[in-house]
């Protein structure tokens, strides 16, 4: 096949659910596997659902994109025996917007801007792992000063936290306890708060940059996350009466959307969902970055695969993060937030005016952007939903020449049919949910 | 990169203190076998690269560059390690084995490379594509894919 023919053979028929009469055996063989996306001999073990019902019995119907449990625009389509589901697919892409050609497009010191967008509700994450890459790039990553590395850290599990929250706002939400929206919202905006302080956004910083940060904390800034601190608490004690003590909650969410270890680490999840399968792996303590091995901190692990357990592991995490972020203030150190290297951080405000040196390097970093020497280079960090990775290749110059991230989300929402094989399709919007997808993040 | 060194027959490389290992398009299945046996429980990355128009990378000796070069990263969960494993894929046939058998976890991200790169996987039990719509001409990430001359392609609206 010659490269022309191949680019114009790009269609390999719908992404859609096929009904069953339209499939051969071996077809739908292949796509009830692919949907559990396991072997046939366990497969088999779920043996007790109607897995050839006849056609007339089962329908299939769209959940989303415009549905609101979907947390925007995923599309599931459910074939459904009654009420029960007995075929997944999730089908993404409506929020595509090509941000890792963008990507290849825009200097490292815009590319902040572009990663930033991606998983919107934990940009710092998605920053942070960004600035990493190219820092592992440059060989600078053990530079970074002191201030830089622990203020990255503050606002990386502020930023957990407050992603954490919301998720158990929409969970609330999904799930029917409305009033846990808005108590969710409320905390989380105070998180923002702070961030609208620090950077200037509540969402979208492009705060954290390769070398450093933008700039430094502002005044007050200890007395903000103190507020934080002491305001969280004993709302998440009212979390805990609300729901987690609450039958009704236990009951809807107990025994749903259940994934077992080895299922979890076949489909690649992270985060809460493979923790919620009792695997105690957490990047920041297993392969950890910045101070992470000097801090104290429990992973969080349920046991049984469940919707509650990812929904306990997300609200404990919030707790882990308040110890993590108390520690962090009592070791704040004094000095630079970013690296003073000409090369790759524009000089401070005040050399411009008297040196002409500062500004030629002020006026090569903004116009140019600084190089970056050939190489490939692969850093994947603990986000709120799982690993996020950063791959960049450098052809020397000052645009990444491949830029990927490896999104948690996306690959998260593969579990999806799994989960939710055999369940209710009332069930469905709570395992979504649990799942806690951010479709910015799957489709990039 | 001072002795040739391998893993389980495949040269490897060192890239910023992380271990690569190349194996070529044939063995990739195989070695991936090999490696999912030696505690890589986790495919957490798929991807590709066009390097159309970045040619005369390094690569260990034995290893010819080609156009497309699929990336996969991998973790082990007991020695807390990551591996990566990078396949020379042609141009002139931009096909190469699926790693779906042994992480059914890969079957989205190949989905994902064949809808922006146009490599196809086979045994790969639905190849679509993912996030393009599924009318969609061309493989957006590939190199010679221009950036912002595409005609909006909805009905009715102006281009």
């Amino acid at each position: 096949m010659t490269a022309v023919e191949n680019i114009r053979q790009t269609s390999e028929g719908g992404q859609e659910m096929k009904p069953r009469s339209e499939i051969g055996p071996r077809e739908l063989m292949r796509e009830v596997g692919a949907v559990l996306r396991l072997s046939e001999a366990e497969a088999a073990q779920l043996g007790q659902l109607p897995v050839d019902s006849d056609e007339d019995q089962t329908m299939i119907i769209n959940m989303g994109p415009q549905h609101p449990s979907t947390h925007g625009v995923l599309r599931l389509m459910l074939e459904l025996q009654g009420e029960t589901v007995l075929r997944c697919k999730p089908i993404v892409g409506y929020l595509h917007t090509g941000m890792e050609k963008t990507g290849e497009d825009l200097t490292y010191l815009q590319g902040g801007t572009n990663v930033t967008r991606m998983d919107y509700l934990s940009p710092l994450n998605n920053e942070l792992v960004f600035s990493m890459a190219v820092e592992k790039l440059l060989g600078i990553e053990d530079d970074i000063p002191e201030r830089a590395v622990w203020m990255r850290m503050l606002l990386s599990e502020l930023n957990r936290m407050s992603s954490h929250l919301l998720f158990l706002a929409t969970n609330g939400m999904d799930i029917g306890a409305v009033s846990m929206m808005l108590y969710g919202w409320r905390e989380r905006e105070e998180v923002l708060r702070f961030f609208q302080k620090v950077t200037g956004l509540r969402m979208n910083h492009n705060f954290i940059r390769p070398g450093g940060l933008a700039a430094d904390l502002p005044p007050g800034w200890r007395d903000d996350v103190l507020d934080i601190l002491d305001m969280l608490p004993p709302r998440l004690e009212e979390y805990d009466i609300l729901m987690t003590n609450q039958p009704i909650w236990r009951e809807r969410l107990q025994g749903v959307g259940v994934i077992t270890a080895s299922e979890a680490l076949a489909l690649g999840t992270s985060g809460p969902i493979l923790r919620s399968t009792g695997v105690p792996w957490d990047l920041r303590r297993d392969m950890p970055y910045m101070k992470y091995a000097e801090m104290e901190f429990d992973v969080i692990v349920g046991s049984y695969g469940d919707a509650f357990d990812r929904y306990a592991i997300r609200l404990n995490e919030v707790r882990e993060s308040m110890k993590i972020v108390r520690q962090i203030l009592d070791r704040m150190p004094a000095g630079d937030y970013r690296i003073q290297n000409k090369k790759v951080t524009p000089p401070p405000r005040g050399r411009i005016d008297e040196s002409m040196e500062a500004l030629i390097h002020h006026f090569k970093i903004f116009t140019e952007g600084f190089k970056v020497p050939e190489g490939e280079a692969y850093v994947g960090i603990e986000s709120p939903r799982g690993e996020i990775g950063c791959y960049i290749v450098s052809d020397g110059g000052p645009k990444p020449y491949r830029i990927h991230m490896r999104a948690p989300s996306f690959v998260n929402i593969q579990a999806l049919p799994h989960m939710m094989r055999g369940g209710l399709v009332a069930d469905a919007v709570a395992v979504i949910s649990s799942v806690d997808p951010v479709l910015g993040d799957v489709d990039r | 990169m001072t002795e040739s060194e391998s893993s389980h027959g495949s040269p490897v490389s060192w890239s910023r203190g992380q271990k690569v290992v190349h194996p070529s398009r044939q063995t990739y299945v195989a070695l991936l076998k090999k490696l999912l046996d030696d505690g890589f429980t986790m495919c957490t990355d798929l991807t590709a690269v066009d390097y159309l128009t970045h040619p005369g990378r390094e690569l260990p000796a034995g290893i010819e560059a080609e156009r497309f070069e699929v990336v996969v990263n991998l973790i082990s969960i007991a020695s807390k390690d990551r591996l990566r494993v990078r396949v020379q894929v042609p141009e002139s046939d931009p096909t190469i084995a699926s790693a779906f058998d042994l992480w059914p976890g890969t079957e989205a991200m190949e989905r994902e490379v064949f809808d922006l790169f146009g490599i196809r996987f086979d045994g790969h039990p639905d190849l679509t594509r993912i996030l393009m719509p599924e009318d969609w001409e061309g493989h957006p990430l590939r190199k010679d894919y221009a950036v912002g001359r595409i005609p909006v392609q909805f009905k009715g609206a102006n281009s």
